[in-house]
């Protein structure tokens, strides 16, 4: 069987270029150095105690999450309203929502751990908390509609819209769980002082997490949506070869 | 500006009216889904076993009723457009696709009307709850207003599923989450037409407002997005 690759293999068109490796160890070495401050370097908490050392965790992957999003939802619209319609921007969007469910997921985890220890609950109802659920669900919802199958021109409209779609519903869903428990909120949990004061090592060390992971992010992104634009690539050529084999049936 | 042969209104109109007919001929809600509902309100029942209970959240029951019986009717009205291809034949036809959403709409509004007044007569059987008249103007301006919301995300995912053939159980995952503030408001406007846990009449109305901005919002952006979501 004369089989054609109308593209390149796999060893030609790496998805990782010297810059993002350079990236990548980057992102390594500040991962290496953030768990060192995160368990060694910094002290515990006057009122949390080690429990503190999950924010170092938990702060950055939320941010990430909802970097994330904002990032799917921007590439979106500027594939939507592109004059090109370029699938780069929707490969973008699709990476940035993978990555972002990821890191929803992490953070929503970590945060209930953290609320176990320091609120005595896994879960409160609380309208930040519940959002984030949410966003979650809609996210995991916005990659099965990438799912569908179809042209990837239709697939990027598609899930275009449903990403856009996801920017109205988000503030209305925070909005109406803020009026809803505006009115049902019962002060049962023990809460810290809002008033924390972070000591300038743990403050680095908080600040240094979110650096180093939205770092990650970028990498992540870079190397996903290389990966996507290879898959993209293999059902174009895919399609193709398949034609090329019958038409050489006919010779 | 390119002139669409036959308006979106007419369209609009045309389809609601197909729709609520084929409805009203082939019974299939009234003698399928009506009776879902139904036994939906008599297993919350079984399944909270408390008088007291029953009563205290028996408008959040009737709405997430409303919600589960949704899915089935949106289901439901994609099921009979792709059945023989006929939304293909729409598109073919080159009917502005926003006629298509609004009568989809429309003919779904209808619909969960209906629902909605037998699930509130059975909530005030079943769950002994009490209505007054002015409950009863509130209930009917929440039901209409909540429908707008729910019929037009409805008809959007509905209209997205159906595009995508056989992938209809991608509907409720999309479709829930997005009209969770639908549940919020309507059940909150509920509890203060039927009074419960001392809600009196007032505090309804602001959730009202709530409902309104959700379907005007999603009302206008389905109509814009709909032709997108259901390209082939």
């Amino acid at each position: 069987m004369n089989s054609i690759h109308p593209f390149p293999s796999p060893t030609s068109t790496p998805t990782g270029t010297r810059a993002s490796r350079g990236l990548g160890v980057v992102v390594f070495l500040g991962m290496v150095l953030l768990t060192l401050l995160g368990l060694f370097f910094t002290d515990e908490d006057v009122v949390q105690g080690s429990t503190v050392r999950l924010m170092y965790i938990h702060v950055p992957t939320a941010w990430v999450a909802y970097l994330a999003f904002i990032v799917t939802a921007l590439t979106s619209a500027m594939y939507m309203w592109g004059k090109q319609h370029s699938l780069t921007f929707d490969r973008i969007a699709g990476a940035s929502a993978e990555v972002g469910v990821i890191f929803m997921g992490l953070s929503l985890v970590t945060g209930s751990l953290w609320g176990r220890l320091t609120w005595g609950t896994y879960w409160q109802w609380d309208p930040r908390l519940t959002t984030t659920a949410f966003l979650f669900i809609t996210y995991v919802g916005y990659l099965a509609v990438r799912d569908l199958g179809g042209s990837h021109q239709q697939r990027a409209k598609r899930s275009g819209v449903v990403a856009l779609l996801a920017v109205l519903e988000i503030p209305l869903v925070h909005f109406s769980v803020v009026l809803w428990r505006s009115l049902h909120q019962k002060a049962s949990v023990l809460r810290p002082n809002g008033n924390v004061t972070m000591d300038g090592l743990m403050l680095f060390t908080l600040l240094f997490g979110v650096g180093v992971f939205t770092l990650l992010f970028t990498w992540m992104v870079l190397h996903r949506q290389r990966v996507l634009a290879l898959a993209d690539a293999i059902d174009d050529g895919g399609l193709e070869a398949a034609l090329q084999e019958r038409r050489n049936e006919n010779n | 500006m390119k002139r669409h042969s036959t308006s979106t209104w007419t369209v609009a109109r045309t389809i609601a009216s197909k729709d609520l007919r084929i409805e009203w001929r082939s019974k299939v809600l009234v003698n399928q889904v009506l009776p879902f509902a139904a036994i939906v309100m008599v297993l919350f029942a079984f399944a909270l076993d408390n008088d007291g209970i029953l009563q205290r959240v028996a408008p959040g029951l009737v709405w997430l009723a409303v919600l589960f019986t949704s899915l089935i009717i949106v289901q439901r009205t994609f099921a009979i457009e792709s059945a023989d291809n006929a939304l293909d034949a729409i598109k073919v036809a080159g009917v502005p696709s926003a006629g298509v959403f609004i009568g989809k709409s429309v003919a779904l509004v209808a619909q969960l009307l209906l629902f909605e007044c037998v699930l509130v007569l059975l909530a005030l059987v079943l769950y002994q709850v009490h209505l007054s008249w002015g409950g009863v103007v509130l209930l009917v301006t929440v039901s209409v207003l909540a429908n707008i919301g729910l019929a037009a995300m409805g008809a959007l995912y509905g209209g997205l599923g159906a595009a995508a053939k056989g992938r209809e159980t991608l509907l409720p995952l999309l479709l829930l989450p997005a009209v969770a503030p639908v549940l919020i408001g309507a059940t909150r406007a509920t509890e203060s037409a039927f009074g419960v846990g001392g809600a009196s009449l007032g505090e309804g109305w602001p959730w009202v407002a709530l409902l309104a901005v959700f379907g005007a919002l999603f009302g206008f952006g389905g109509t814009l997005a709909f032709g997108v979501l259901t390209e082939e």
